[in-house]
Parts: structure tokens; C-alpha cells; sequence
């Protein structure tokens, strides 16, 4: 048997063993495939188990939000664990995303729409915008945690939600929302009424909100500079010398940039290209750069830090695997559960220069 | 992961093409007699007369050019075999055009976006390795054999498909643009970035190969009748969800497994991803791996915390779906200088999201008169299109702008208009006509004009 007719065999096998489990799922649906005959053997019906499976999807009116519960203590706790150290302990970090939490009041609770959207200067946090709680239900069961989606139990995602409407003063520190209690918490959102839609940038056909004319000579335009980008930022976006041609009609600026201050430990670390590669894919250099802060501190600087201490390998190494807070500000750094002690080993002995 | 560290500024070397050994000795040490001579006219300081020098069209010899009178290696040598790449790659001398992303737009490079280097690219297709690039939870290189689609909701036969499945299909071919909602986003109140990169770059433009996704849901057994709503779910971390209204959904929405000519890159959704034509980038899920039809909008993560414009009221405008018409110039433009004086062609990109584009005009004094720019073909609905215009600069001062208008008669609008209608902090959709400054030394700059 050739390995073409092999796969052919197993294609069938499999398409048979589908066809089957398809009878008792038609037979519920009181349906079999459409359009069999225009386009036969494409396409299988789906059985309950695998809909069951993927349709993970919760509607503003709580189609798909299955039953469970959480208390804002125990969804502080996953927090804490899970949740801080990118969205800060009380979600209003901005280090990382932006602040999930701040920027709502009582009164917008009662009105269902949140003020300080006026305000050109407040930043604009997710329980200012977001209109339905349903949302963040669905939100934070398919894609939180970010290094870790759809990993929390239904119950888990009912807490972590308690918590982050506890910190909007939405809901009670005693609170337990459930999916019985969850449509009175939609009538607490604070920007529940803030929501328009414009059909004529929506619909197929829609009208238009703005509308030019296509003058040809003397138009009634001032055409003077209004804005220009500000001497200091010109190098903001590196030397544009390097990011055109370097021949033909036109060249980029050669624009000064920013030089990299020289700051001890420098040179730390950075160079081992297959030692990098392991912090990439461990997830390190998410937070951690190797010269610069991103949430955690620079390598380099995490280097000069602990420059000539005998102990620091060992006490790094426990830290990496049991997690942290405090050394380096309030940002908390999780346990790295899934590394193991001989790449810890390695990774710390990276990080701090060591070479023995 | 990391950006990497800022690094100091550099000479521009003198291309070895054009200046003998000795004239690049000169540069380098200072001695750029003869090359004022040659451009006696430059009045400017900085960046345009280094960049100008460098470039150097001076013969460098009596006799004539170096470049025609020495013979370079390419044509005294023995070349590279085929195969020797057996996946090509651009030229070396190419290596300064590549996808980048803007410093400082977001905090974490997994939820990012990464610009397409427009000011040098021709035509109307992004080779697919320039796509500008939008994650919010990474990108992954999905399995094919292991990818499914499932098509589920007010459907008689929830149904599941195979890559083989959908690859069996009637297949079309089709050229759409794909561009962010946010795309010209960071301009909204004031200039804020150097280049056409970063003003423009979160646009593409590719021939998209699949199945209509009104194929899919009338093989389902779509219930018409009901059925207002279909959301779309990619299978990456972030099962991104957007709900495309059913009008459009049966209208021209490709489930698109093809571009340019190969399989879809994985940083755009390999091995299938959603194309909505005219509908801004979010709403072409990547990574496809569901489409639920519903009775009512689904008010996902993306339609009511992200991609909502926010009015001076403080009012949030929800489903602004539609790339209303817009255009511009990407050479000459913002970050680049013109080396020399005399004829260059000025060339740009136009598209609506509402179809055709019908024409583009260009303007050269700050946006008081306009001459209709060339189209070139082809002209499709909700692609890019080239412009081109002729243009002799003598070394005036100049404000370029263009303006797009398409086939329902909408004219792209100027900035001014845009902001009395939506105010600066809506971040979406800002379609306004772009200007670039022209100084004397022939630096172009990005600036906005009343």
C-alpha cells in the first residue's frame, strides 16, 4: 500500500467515524449538511461536545455565560498571583497596558455615563470605556492570563471579575457575583449609557460625518504650518538615514539619535546570543531588557546591583522560581514555575555576568 | 523581545559606486572641494547638504564616471548558482526597508503593531513579508493539518472544516487593502511622528486567495431570516472576536488562506484569517478558527474597551467599521531629503474602503491649488491605488498634499474639518490629508496646515 493511499485510508476512516457521531448530532438538530450535493464529502457537521468546546463566546445578554460564582476575596488572591504584575495590585498600573481600573465615580454609577471621558486629560481606563460587564466576563476567560489564556476556571474568571468591579467601587469587598447576580451589576456599570453607533460608518451604504469639496485654484485655505514635529523628537524614531534607500532621488535625514548612556554593568549578559534566545522563550525579556527596564529591571542593572556579592547567585535563583516584590519597585515579579532549576541556573548566572 | 538600544548617530558613508577611493578618502577626512563646486547651489546646513554630498552625481574624473570606466566585479566574475536561496531575499542594498515598529507607542512587544515601510515601496501589492504586523497576544505558526474552522449559531448544520475541506472549495483571487482603524491615529491633535512609516505604514495590500464566507454560511444552512450577525474568533491567545454585520458578511468577505501567490504569512493569520474589504484591520480576524452567526452584536473586548472613537462629548462611537477615502504622497515624504533639483516624479498611494478610487489631486502650495494626479492601473474596489505626478522643484520652498476622492463622490478631508466633526482624542479613523513640508535644503518634513 502506497503512503498516499494510506492517508486517503485514514482521511476516509476518520470522515466515517465524524459521519457517525453526525447521525446522533443531526438527529438533534433535525438537519443533515446543506448543500451536500452541490459541494459533497466538504466539511463535516460539528458534534455537540466539540461547539461545547470552542463556543466560549458571552453576549451582552448573557447568552453563553455559564453558571458559577466568585467572591472578591478569592479573585484578589488570583490576583495577586496572576493579574499584578502587569496590571499593578489595585489594577491601575500603567506600566505595562494600560490602567484597568480609575477614572469612575458614584455618580457614574448612577448616571451609566463616566465624566472624566470629557476630560482630555484623564487616561482612559477599561471600566471608564467598557459598556457591558458581559465583556469583560468573555475578555478575561479567552485571553487572560497574557502569558497563560483560557487557563482559569469558570469560577476563577467569576472572581478575578469581583475583584476589578470591586476596584471601580462597582460592587461591595464582600461581594460574590454569580450568574444569577450578574444582570444587577450591568446596571451599575459606569459607562453603560456612553456607547453611540454611526450606521454611516458601519453600514455597507452609509452616509458620511464629514464632507470636503474637491476645489481646484484659490482654494479658501490659510495652508499654513499649524504643527511640526519638535526639534527633540526628530531622533525619536532612530537615524532616518537608515530606514530609506541609500541611493535615488531621495534619502533620509540623517537625524541624531538618542545615544545610549554608559551605565555599570553594561556589557552584562547581552552578547551570549543562545543565552538570550533561552530568556526570550522563557518569557523574560517580556519584562525585562537587557540593558533597560521595561516593567522589571534591566539585566545590566540587576548585574551592577549585585556586583561582588558571592551570595546573590543563589538568592536570585530562589527568587526567580518562588517570585518577589519590592526590590525594584511595586511591580511584583511572578514565580517562574515553569523553568527549570538547571536553566534558572544558567539564566541567573547570565543575567549576573558570572562566568563560573 | 527587546527593542534594541538607541544607537549614536552616524556619518552617512559616501556610496562607493559613485565617488573613486580617493574622493571617499576626501569626505572622510573633511575635503569636500570638489563636491561644493558641484553643488554650488545648495544653500542649505545639516542633513540635506551631508546627505546631498553623499549621494554625489559628480563624475569624480575627466575622463568620465568610475562607474562606467572601471569595470565593478559583477561584470568580471563568475555568479551565484540557483537555488543557492532557495526561498529568495531581497538585495543587501534593500536591508534599510523593513517592517519597524514606533518607539514608545506601546509598552510590550506582543501587543504591538509594526509598520510597512511605504515610503519605498512601488505599485500597489506589500511583498508579504513588509504586512504591517497588529498582535495583541503575539503571533503564532499554527499547525495546518491541526487547524479547524468551525461555523456555528443560526446555522441548520454547525460545521466543521479542514484546511483540505476548504482547500477543495471554489476558490477567488481578489486585491484588498487591510488597514488599522488606528492607522494616522497618533496625528489626531498634532504632528507626532517623522515618516510615512509611522504616520501611514499600518497599511497593506495583497491578492488574497479563498472561499466567500457567503459560500461557508449557505453551505450551513444559514437562517436568513434571523441571522444579523456573524462573529469571527481567531485560534491565537487572544481568540480575538469581532462581529461583522450580515450585509456585509454576504457581500465580499473572503475566509483567505492565499496571498500574494503562497500561503498567508503566520504573522498574518497562516493558515487562514478573515478578509473584510473596506472594514478597518481588526475586523479580518486572523488565525481564523470560528464564525458564530447571532441576532444581535456580540460587544467584544475589541468593539467596546479598544476600536470605540471617542467624541468631544465623551460620547463612544462603536462599529466605525468603514476606511473612508484617504490618500498619500509616500515618496517624496516626511524623513527623507530630495537630493537634487530639477524634474522627480511624485508618486502615492489612494483607496476607499467604500470602493473604487476615481480620482487624485495633489497640491504643492499647502492645499490653495491642485493639478489630478495619474492613476495607475489597475483601479480595483477598496485596493490601493498608484498616483503619480510630474513635478520640477527649483528649490522653493513647498507643501505637498494629496486628495483622494472615490467613486461614491466622497472627498478625503483635511485635518481641520476632520477635528470639528470628531475632536483629537478619537484615535480611529482619521482619513485627513496628509501634508509634507518641503524646505529650501530639501528636507521634507511631516506638518499639518490650516
Amino acid at each position: 500500500m502506497s503512503r498516499s493511499t494510506d492517508v486517503r485510508g485514514l482521511v476516509r476512516a476518520t470522515r466515517h467515524a465524524f459521519a457517525l457521531g453526525a447521525l446522533v448530532a443531526c438527529a438533534t438538530v433535525g438537519a443533515a449538511p446543506a448543500d451536500a450535493t452541490q459541494y459533497p464529502g466538504v466539511g463535516r457537521p460539528a458534534t455537540p461536545a466539540e461547539i461545547k468546546a470552542w463556543d466560549i463566546d458571552v453576549r451582552p445578554d448573557f447568552q453563553g455565560l455559564p453558571p458559577g460564582s466568585g467572591s472578591v476575596a478569592d479573585g484578589q488572591k488570583i490576583w495577586d498571583g496572576k493579574c499584578a504584575m502587569c496590571h499593578g495590585d489595585f489594577g491601575d498600573s500603567n506600566e505595562v497596558f494600560t490602567p484597568l481600573a480609575g477614572g469612575t465615580t458614584q455618580e457614574d454609577i448612577k448616571a451609566g455615563r463616566v465624566a472624566s471621558l470629557r476630560n482630555p486629560e484623564q487616561v482612559r481606563t477599561t471600566l471608564m470605556k467598557v459598556s457591558t460587564v458581559s465583556t469583560l466576563w468573555d475578555y478575561i476567560r479567552r485571553a487572560m492570563p497574557w502569558n497563560a489564556p483560557k487557563s482559569l476556571s469558570t469560577n476563577d474568571v467569576y472572581a478575578v471579575l469581583a475583584y476589578l468591579l470591586n476596584l471601580g467601587a462597582i460592587v461591595p469587598d464582600d461581594y460574590v457575583l454569580s450568574d444569577r447576580n450578574i444582570a444587577d451589576v450591568q446596571q451599575k456599570m459606569p459607562n453603560r449609557n456612553g456607547m453611540m453607533r454611526m450606521p454611516g460608518l458601519w453600514d455597507v451604504h452609509g452616509t458620511p460625518d464629514v464632507a470636503n469639496v474637491a476645489c481646484m485654484h484659490d482654494c479658501p485655505v490659510r495652508g499654513a504650518v499649524i504643527s511640526s514635529l519638535p526639534g527633540a523628537a526628530r531622533g525619536s524614531h532612530g537615524d532616518l538615514a537608515d530606514q530609506n534607500r541609500t541611493y535615488g532621488p531621495v534619502r533620509g535625514q540623517g537625524v541624531p539619535t538618542v545615544a545610549a548612556a554608559a551605565k555599570p554593568g553594561d556589557g552584562a549578559g547581552g552578547n551570549d546570543a543562545k543565552m538570550t534566545a533561552l530568556a526570550d522563550r522563557s518569557g523574560c525579556l517580556v519584562c525585562h531588557g537587557l540593558t533597560s527596564k521595561i516593567v522589571g529591571p534591566g539585566y545590566s542593572d540587576v548585574a551592577a546591583k549585585y556586583h561582588g556579592d558571592p551570595a546573590a547567585q543563589a538568592r536570585l535563583e530562589a527568587k526567580v522560581k518562588a517570585g518577589g516584590a519590592g526590590a525594584w519597585g511595586a511591580v511584583p515579579m511572578p514565580a517562574q514555575t515553569q523553568l527549570s532549576d538547571a536553566d534558572v541556573h544558567a539564566l541567573v548566572q547570565w543575567i549576573l555576568g558570572s562566568t563560573n | 523581545m527587546m527593542r534594541p538600544p538607541p544607537r549614536p548617530a552616524r556619518i552617512t558613508r559616501a556610496p562607493e559606486n559613485f565617488l573613486s577611493a580617493a574622493d571617499i578618502r576626501d569626505v572622510q577626512a573633511g575635503r569636500r572641494g570638489f563636491l561644493a563646486q558641484a553643488f554650488a547651489a545648495a544653500v542649505a546646513l545639516g542633513g540635506a547638504t551631508a546627505v546631498r554630498a553623499a549621494a554625489g552625481t559628480a563624475t569624480g574624473t575627466a575622463a568620465g564616471d568610475p562607474a562606467i570606466l572601471e569595470l565593478p566585479p559583477w561584470s568580471t566574475t563568475l555568479g551565484h548558482p540557483v537555488a543557492a536561496r532557495p526561498y529568495g531575499q531581497p538585495s543587501v542594498h534593500e536591508k534599510n526597508l523593513v517592517r519597524r515598529e514606533s518607539p514608545g507607542l506601546t509598552r510590550v512587544n506582543a501587543a504591538s503593531v509594526s509598520f510597512a515601510p511605504l515610503q519605498g515601496l512601488f505599485g500597489i501589492i506589500t511583498p508579504s513579508g513588509l504586512h504591517f504586523e497588529r498582535h495583541h497576544q503575539g503571533w503564532q505558526d499554527i499547525d495546518p493539518t491541526r487547524h479547524r474552522l468551525m461555523v456555528e449559531g443560526l446555522v441548520r448544520t454547525p460545521t466543521v472544516y479542514t484546511m483540505e475541506d476548504l482547500m477543495r472549495l471554489p476558490s477567488v483571487s481578489r486585491i484588498h487593502f487591510i488597514e488599522c482603524g488606528a492607522n494616522s491615529g497618533m496625528e489626531w491633535a498634532n504632528v507626532a511622528v517623522p515618516t510615512v512609516q509611522y504616520t501611514h505604514g499600518m497599511l497593506s495590500c495583497s491578492e488574497f486567495t479563498g472561499v466567500p464566507l457567503s459560500l461557508l454560511l449557505d453551505q450551513c444552512g444559514l437562517d436568513r431570516k434571523r441571522g444579523r450577525y456573524v462573529l469571527a474568533e481567531g485560534a491565537d491567545g487572544a481568540s480575538l472576536t469581532r462581529t461583522i454585520a450580515m450585509d456585509r458578511a454576504l457581500d465580499d468577505v473572503l475566509v483567505a488562506y492565499g496571498q500574494n501567490g503562497e500561503m498567508l504569512r503566520p504573522e498574518n493569520g497562516y493558515p487562514l484569517r478573515l478578509v473584510v474589504p473596506g472594514v478597518q484591520g481588526v475586523s479580518s480576524v486572523k488565525w481564523l478558527r470560528r464564525l458564530k452567526v447571532g441576532d444581535q452584536p456580540f460587544n467584544t473586548r475589541e468593539e467596546t474597551i479598544h476600536y470605540v472613537d471617542l467624541m468631544k462629548d465623551g460620547m463612544l462611537r462603536q462599529y466605525t467599521s468603514i476606511q473612508e477615502c484617504k490618500s498619500v504622497i509616500t515618496s517624496p515624504s516626511g524623513g527623507q531629503v530630495i537630493v537634487d533639483q530639477g524634474f522627480l516624479n511624485v508618486t502615492g498611494l489612494a483607496w476607499s474602503g467604500r470602493g473604487k478610487v476615481k480620482r487624485v489631486d495633489v497640491s504643492f502650495d499647502g492645499g490653495r491649488n491642485w493639478k489630478t494626479a495619474r492613476l495607475e492601473t489597475p483601479v480595483l474596489s477598496k485596493a490601493l491605488t498608484r498616483f503619480n505626478i510630474d513635478w520640477v522643484w527649483n528649490g522653493q520652498p513647498a507643501i505637498l498634499q494629496s486628495r483622494a476622492m472615490d467613486e461614491t463622490g466622497y472627498v478625503q478631508p483635511r485635518m481641520m474639518q476632520l477635528r470639528e466633526v470628531r475632536g483629537t482624542r478619537s484615535i480611529y479613523h482619521n482619513n485627513a490629508i496628509q501634508s509634507w513640508q518641503v524646505t529650501a535644503a530639501g528636507d521634507v518634513n511631516n506638518v499639518q496646515v490650516d
